[in-house]
């Protein structure tokens, strides 16, 4: 019992009411088990619910339907003691400085002001940004400023950190280091993560194991294991295990995908037709 | 380095540009009023125009009416701005609100406010009280309309990111709304600023009891050109002042 992190209990989630125009059933019926210390990667065909799932992990979504525990806890708000977030657009705030960004994080979570510096150059340092704590996220590349992202969430010592599609904006050759350096960085940590990607490659290289999503309304079609340890070396990338499993991924999504490419082609010639007063839409 | 060179050369030159430009204008009025047959009580004489400006300054007498044309200034502008950023910060809260208020704001700074001088005079009478009330609404609408867009359009994953961190309604306030707006909302009120200035020293030229707009007008009327002109300069120069302030004070707050 007392090793598993989270535990998502039967979640289904719509946005809009039935018979709305913009309604969207994102989740279905959901069930899943995270495993302290693991990390979980969420693949599957954009629109499919795996960012809602996180969203409702976290706290900034409340289910239509289901549970979620984060440890013996019910998940009914955000659990900043808990759960930490690295998102996908540049969610640093464009007015402080890098450091000012992760202190501003630990005051929110309760920090003390005393802790709050030494903790900040810690954990800059360990995503190997010390030298620009001191920069805006304006002066930093793509790659620079998610790496800030992800310090902040680190300084915030929780045991379980989200990432959604963290490094979805990047060119390949940048997330590739970004990869391996959090593979190696996860590992001395032992914390919790579960990242949500569309990239096969990212998937199989980072996670314990990969939730494989249906297209909407999604719900976890396949859980695949990877046997690897952590940290993962690039060598890992070109081993025949790492192409059979990126292969059964894509054998997996395929069909998914194409379902899903349908089903937006039909929704945008909807939408088209007129009407819709942008509430709420899925991600 | 060079490239920063570059530049400073063109802007010297530019500058340069600018100032033979107005040089030149004050040569053409200069030699047309002299040599140029312009009657004076349409066209003072420069030099004319500037004793007069050197008199107007050592007698002290634009005291009186500069105290009263900024303290209109002053009085619209704090009633404006206090009113116009609270209610557009209420506004912003929610998107209904948004949705009905901002459409009918734009609307309505659309028209032309000196169009209500004559009714404010009726309300408030000849004396400051029908000026601050003009200087009030035409800065109100520029105010309001940028604090619902500073504040109305942050971005969302800012308030997510900070509310996932644990941050309280007042914190998010302070430390991600306010640092966010502020920048759209000091344009407004620059802006706001510069319409109040406008429009307090225009409907006193209109009609009023005293202030600059008011002597200006007293003084043209009385065919005392040269004078007149002296004053006009006065102004010309105190609102470049104020508003070489404000648009100080405005890209001091921005910078991050």
């Amino acid at each position: 019992m007392n090793d598993i992190a989270v535990k998502v209990r039967n979640v289904s989630h719509q946005f809009g009411e039935q018979g709305e125009s913009l309604h969207v059933r994102a989740l279905l019926d959901t069930s899943l088990d995270i495993a302290r210390g693991e990390l979980l990667c969420l693949i599957g065909p954009s629109g499919c619910g795996k960012s809602t799932l996180l969203n409702v992990i976290g706290g900034l979504l409340e289910p239509t339907t289901g549970t979620v525990h984060v440890g013996n806890t019910q998940v009914k708000g955000p659990l900043p003691q808990q759960v930490a977030y690295v998102f996908q657009e540049n969610a640093l705030f464009p007015w402080s400085t890098v450091i000012e960004n992760v202190k501003l994080g630990m005051m929110f979570q309760g920090v003390a002001r005393t802790e709050r510096e030494p903790r900040a150059r810690k954990s800059l340092t360990a995503v190997g940004l010390a030298d620009f704590a001191d920069h805006y996220p304006g002066q930093l590349s793509g790659g620079m400023r998610q790496r800030a992202a992800l310090a902040r969430a680190l300084s915030l010592e929780t045991e379980i950190i989200l990432m959604d599609e963290p490094f979805g904006a990047l060119d390949e050759q940048t997330r590739m280091v970004l990869g391996e350096d959090l593979s190696a960085l996860l590992s001395q940590t032992g914390k919790t993560i579960i990242f949500v990607t569309h990239s096969l490659g990212e998937a199989v290289f980072l996670a314990d194991r990969v939730a494989v999503f249906s297209a909407r309304p999604g719900t976890i079609k396949e859980i695949i294991a990877v046997e690897e340890p952590h940290p993962r070396k690039p060598a890992f990338m070109t081993s025949e295990k790492f192409t059979l499993l990126r292969n059964q991924l894509y054998s997996l999504l395929h069909d998914e995908i194409r379902k899903a490419v349908m089903q937006s082609t039909a929704s945008e010639r909807a939408a088209a037709s007129g009407r819709g007063t942008g509430k709420g839409a899925p991600s | 380095m060079s490239a920063s060179g570059d530049r400073r050369r063109a802007s010297l030159a530019s500058r340069g540009m600018q100032f033979a430009f107005v040089v030149i204008l004050v040569g053409v009025w200069y030699l047309g009023t002299t040599y140029g047959g312009i009657s004076p009580i349409l066209l003072p004489n420069p030099v004319a125009v500037y004793h007069e400006l050197m008199d107007v300054l050592a007698t002290g007498e634009y005291v009186s009416d500069l105290r009263i044309t900024l303290m209109e200034l002053v009085t619209a502008f704090s009633i404006s701005s206090t009113v116009g950023v609270t209610l557009g910060y209420l506004i912003s809260r929610s998107q209904y609100s948004i949705r009905v208020f901002e459409p009918l704001f734009a609307g309505m700074y659309s028209v032309p406010v000196i169009l209500f001088l004559p009714l404010y005079i009726l309300f408030f009478g000849l004396g400051p009280a029908s000026k601050i009330a003009l200087g009030v609404t035409t800065s109100f609408f520029p105010i309001i309309l940028n604090t619902i867009a500073g504040f109305g359009y942050v971005d969302r994953i800012f308030v997510l990111s900070a509310r996932s961190m644990g941050a309280s309604e007042f914190q998010l306030f302070r430390w991600v709304l306010l640092p966010a707006a502020l920048p759209i909302i000091l344009t407004g009120l620059r802006i706001g600023f510069t319409v109040a200035l406008l429009s307090i020293l225009g409907s006193e030229t209109i009609a009023s009891l005293a202030g600059l707009g008011h002597r200006i007008v007293q003084l043209g009327e009385g065919m005392d050109t040269a004078r007149m002109f002296a004053y006009i300069a006065f102004v010309v120069v105190i609102a470049l002042i104020l508003n070489m302030a404000v648009s100080t004070l405005e890209a001091r707050a921005k910078r991050p």
